[in-house]
């Protein structure tokens, strides 16, 4: 039995956009605009899109380094007890900062240049109740080594490091307070191919000796394809499609999600795919189009995509839930 | 085969990795980054003497620096005067140590403790944003528009002539610049992603900006507290010339320096401002020096 660890209900994240002497708020950058969303304990849950999407906006919104504007983000625990985060008290959110943890895309940001490992990551630890320094040492070295790293780097700055190494920091990082759900946002988009597989497969890993959740946010479908168990597709701040990562591949819905997976170089040479090349830009995000926001680059957009917004609907393909939110599809809507 | 030095070498430190003792060396990173520095270390030997000069001036010299003596005017240096003596009297190098406390004290003094102010209002506010800074950012434009001569004046003439009323004059109207460059710091270091995730284990706003991104934002703050130093003991002379500075009877660099004003003595009698020119002058460059080997030190980017 598949049970939530979240539970994202309508959330949206809006930011003013000021102009004039007075600083007039004049309109809203919608980066994230409504989104359903429920992540299951143990599950590997893709997010996809193209830059500007509001992908990371949404990651860091779950974690309120962003404050969502609106909507719910429900936390449960692993006893069924049901928790609304965005309107706790900051010190009241300690207890789920524990649980929910991420790790960022850049590398050579992702760690400060004046501590050393150590340094930088016991704080956490003694503000979680370990107070010996031992004891923070202790955790600190046996999670370098689950990321096959030495122990004693834990004494070393991070200039001492390679790219692929910082980001392993910045995974043990993200593991050292035992969270239930890493948000992975690009985790390995900064990094070498080869290194790319060699991290994601540590993650992998980790994910199985420690029982963890991620969120996998991405924009690079060909990862995606092997690791996660779902995928969802955001389009200017909506998720536009929404299936197990099979069925993404095999029984696209989207007409966007046809034009991502059509990108992905395919290392074959007698394999001829049909390239769908979308028109023009992402639409701005502070007035997106009316109707359907895809619509001005769909190439199969008719008329009703002009005026009326679709909606996320719940499909099947394969026997499995496939949610889409588009007008032109011809399955059997489920309820 | 000879193993080649290199080879040696690299056994020596393997050696020393095995054995651990690398981790020894962490702590004197900044130090050691100092002394590679000639000109820093040039600057904080000649820095240290002139300090340690001053504090014990009244060992390294036998005369009072106020004692007006009529019989010794205007000598030039010798073995009894080595600056030579005054229009009255007075030796000139005894009141230069003497004037040195007085000077460095006001300069150093009031750099650092604006600097104190300055990154305090500055780090708060430059990374939590919002009314906060705006508050902040207003409070020293006002300050900052303010002549210094005026508040000067508005001072000396309620409570009179004072070195502490210099000092907080120095401090008010110099916490300006130090905030601003904190501020401006803080803006960018508070995207970094390493400060994201402080905040995503939901650290205090104190231990994320004072303990975490400060380390980051000091170099640029070091320099200007020592270029700033050097302008308050240029600034101290500058008052102390109108008499609104410290008062007159108190030796001071820029008391001493004054009486270049006449043209008589600047023309005629060179050991009176010649010397403490000089001293100002390697004084204020060896602050310079120092603060340039800081910040390289300090500097995380740079390695080695």
């Amino acid at each position: 039995m598949k049970k939530e660890i979240l539970k994202l209900r309508g959330v949206k994240v809006h930011f003013p956009v000021q102009a004039g002497v007075f600083n007039r708020v004049v309109g809203h950058v919608l980066a994230v605009d409504g989104v359903d969303l429920d992540i299951f304990r143990g599950e590997v849950l893709g997010l996809a899109g193209e830059s500007g999407c509001g992908k990371t906006t949404l990651g860091k919104a779950i974690l309120r380094l962003v404050e969502p504007t609106d909507g719910e983000v429900k936390y449960i625990s692993q006893d069924d007890d049901e928790t609304e985060l965005t309107s706790l008290e900051k010190k009241d959110m300690d207890p789920f900062r524990k649980k929910l943890q991420i790790v960022f895309q850049d590398p050579h940001s992702s760690l400060n240049p004046s501590f050393t490992i150590f340094g930088s990551l016991q704080d956490p630890l003694k503000k979680f109740g370990i107070k010996s320094k031992e004891e923070r040492r202790k955790i600190i070295g046996d999670l370098l080594e689950a990321v096959n790293m030495r122990r004693e780097y834990m004494d070393r700055y991070p200039h001492e490091f390679s790219g692929g190494q910082r980001q392993r920091i910045g995974i043990v990082r993200a593991l050292c307070l035992e969270p239930e759900l890493i948000v992975c946002d690009e985790a390995v988009s900064a990094l070498d191919v080869s290194i790319q597989a060699q991290v994601l497969k540590l993650l992998m890993q980790l994910k199985k000796e420690k029982n963890l959740t991620y969120l996998f946010i991405t924009h690079d479908l060909s990862v995606t394809e092997y690791l996660c168990d779902r995928i969802a597709v955001m389009y200017l701040g909506r998720i536009v499609e929404l299936c197990a990562s099979e069925d993404l591949y095999n029984n696209t819905l989207h007409p966007y999600s046809e034009a991502l997976i059509s990108a992905i170089p395919v290392a074959d040479l007698d394999k001829q795919t049909k390239r769908i090349v979308l028109e023009g830009d992402v639409p701005s995000p502070v007035n997106p189009p009316k109707g359907c926001p895809f619509h001005p680059r769909c190439p199969k957009a008719t008329d009703i995509c002009k005026t009326e917004v679709p909606t996320l609907k719940k499909y099947s393909t394969n026997g499995n839930e496939h949610y889409a939110s588009c007008h032109l599809i011809d399955l059997p809507e489920i309820s | 085969m000879a193993k080649s030095s290199l080879d040696k070498k690299f056994d020596q430190i393997r050696k020393r990795e095995e054995e651990k003792t690398f981790s020894t060396k962490k702590r004197s990173r900044i130090v050691n980054k100092f002394l590679n520095n000639r000109l820093a270390v040039l600057g904080l030997i000649i820095f240290t003497i002139i300090i340690l000069a001053s504090i014990f001036a009244p060992l390294l010299s036998p005369y009072d620096p106020m004692r007006v003596d009529l019989r010794s005017m205007r000598q030039p240096p010798s073995f009894d005067h080595w600056f030579g003596t005054d229009s009255t009297g007075r030796d000139v190098f005894t009141r230069v140590l003497f004037g040195g406390r007085v000077s460095i004290f006001i300069g150093l003094g009031s750099a650092i403790l604006s600097a104190v102010v300055g990154i305090a209002v500055g780090c708060y506010a430059g990374y939590k944003g919002g009314w906060i800074d705006v508050i902040a950012l207003r409070i020293s434009e006002i300050f900052m528009s303010f002549p210094q001569i005026i508040l000067v004046l508005l001072l000396v003439s309620i409570t009179g002539q004072s070195l502490f009323n210099l000092m907080a004059i120095f401090i008010l109207t110099g916490w300006g610049g130090m905030y601003r460059l904190a501020r401006a710091r803080m803006l960018s270091l508070r995207e970094e992603e390493y400060v994201q995730a402080l905040r995503s284990f939901g650290l205090s706003t104190f231990t994320i900006c004072y303990k975490h991104m400060l380390p980051n934002a000091l170099s640029p703050i070091m320099v200007n507290i020592t270029l700033s130093t050097a302008m308050f003991i240029l600034t101290e002379a500058g008052l102390s010339f109108l008499g609104l500075g410290v008062p007159l009877n108190i030796p001071t660099w820029g008391n001493i320096l004054n009486v270049a004003q006449d043209i008589l003595i600047l023309q005629n009698y060179w050991w009176m401002w010649g010397p403490v020119g000089i001293v100002i002058s390697v004084f204020v460059l060896c602050v310079n020096f120092i603060g340039d080997g800081l910040r390289d030190s300090t500097d995380p980017s740079q390695q080695g």
